[in-house]
């Protein structure tokens, strides 16, 4: 499959789910348990998107400037820092790191 | 300009004006990892959703084969179903509107739609962010397409941890209670685990099937 097909299907699928959403009737999707279900798989996702992000290189698992950046952004949202203080707050810590030749 | 409908915009147009800027980290990562610009900005035009962009692209650097990426991609992409279900009776009627409505349904124009007191704000909120972002996310990913190539490697600029930071930022509001906390802590164990043993694109299928399996228990238990 060349990476045109996928993104193209990928796209259509994402897409075609969100106007779904308008055709459902909503006692059907707004059940609790569909809801909760639907939450905690998007919470599986982004949390593998996280760590394959942060600490995976190809297909090996290591520590880099993005770990120590990811750790900042973490403490930053604790601290309920905006969304767009956070990521950037966290490329400069990578940046800022790899600069200084502290970390890859 | 009456106090709500002020209030209205200026969420709208802040949220958007973040999100906007973190478009270029996108079409700058995107050029990175091996798509070409029109690949780039077909993602940001027809999925506009930008979680699903960033695992597209995450997946491509990491080499993952096309069904593994569309699948991924589908399965992330199931909130913003559910975020239509809730927006259905905030957008409107008429059919071409709620096309275009589906079109930018995302976690920002629904985030600020409900976060507003009357219908009539929430409508407000829900089309003025989403067509905010459309236009500033499109503008910025082309923006960071075509400085992609000048930047040179975007991990002297910080550009792939801003993409991890993006995705924790996407997640640590979801994980504000023991279930999903567990079902992310388990997901991130899976996934270190997989990553070295499994090709490319199959760990964070390997993560939700896992996250999958606990929400099905967890979800009986509650009910």
């Amino acid at each position: 499959m060349t990476t045109w097909t996928a993104i193209l299907i990928a796209s259509a699928i994402v897409l075609a789910t969100k106007l779904a959403g308008y055709l459902v009737p909503a006692s059907v999707a707004a059940h609790p348990r569909i809801q909760r279900v639907s939450d905690l798989l998007t919470v599986a996702l982004l949390a593998s998107l996280v760590v394959t992000q942060t600490v995976a290189t190809g297909e090996t698992i290591g520590l880099d400037a993005r770990f120590a950046a990811v750790l900042v952004a973490a403490g930053m949202l604790r601290f309920r820092a905006p969304f767009i203080l956070v990521v950037v707050g966290a490329a400069a810590v990578a940046g800022i790191l790899r600069l200084l030749g502290w970390a890859v | 300009m009456a106090p709500a409908v002020r209030a209205t915009v200026n969420m709208s147009l802040g949220v958007a004006g973040a999100v906007s800027l973190y478009g270029i980290s996108f079409g700058a990562l995107a050029v990175a990892s091996g798509l070409d610009f029109w690949q780039t900005q077909v993602l940001s035009l027809f999925m506009f959703s930008g979680g699903s962009q960033f695992a597209v692209i995450g997946l491509v650097a990491a080499g993952a084969a096309g069904p593994s990426i569309i699948t991924a991609d589908g399965l992330l992409g199931i909130r913003n179903g559910l975020y239509a279900v809730r927006m259905s009776s905030v957008v409107g009627v008429g059919f071409w509107k709620r096309l275009l409505a589906g079109h930018w349904t995302i976690d920002e124009s629904t985030a600020v739609a409900i976060a507003q007191g009357e219908l009539r704000e929430q409508r407000r909120g829900f089309w003025l962010t989403g067509a905010a972002i459309f236009v500033g996310w499109n503008l910025m990913t082309a923006v960071g397409a075509v400085l992609g190539d000048a930047l040179g490697d975007p991990k002297t600029w910080g550009l792939d941890a801003a993409a991890a930071a993006a995705f924790l930022g996407l997640l640590w509001p979801r994980i504000q209670a023991f279930q999903p906390v567990a079902i992310a802590a388990v997901s991130a164990v899976v996934t270190v685990i997989a990553v070295p043993t499994l090709p490319p694109g199959i760990p964070i299928l390997v993560a939700a099937a896992t996250g999958l399996v606990l929400a099905l228990v967890a979800g009986r238990s509650k009910s």
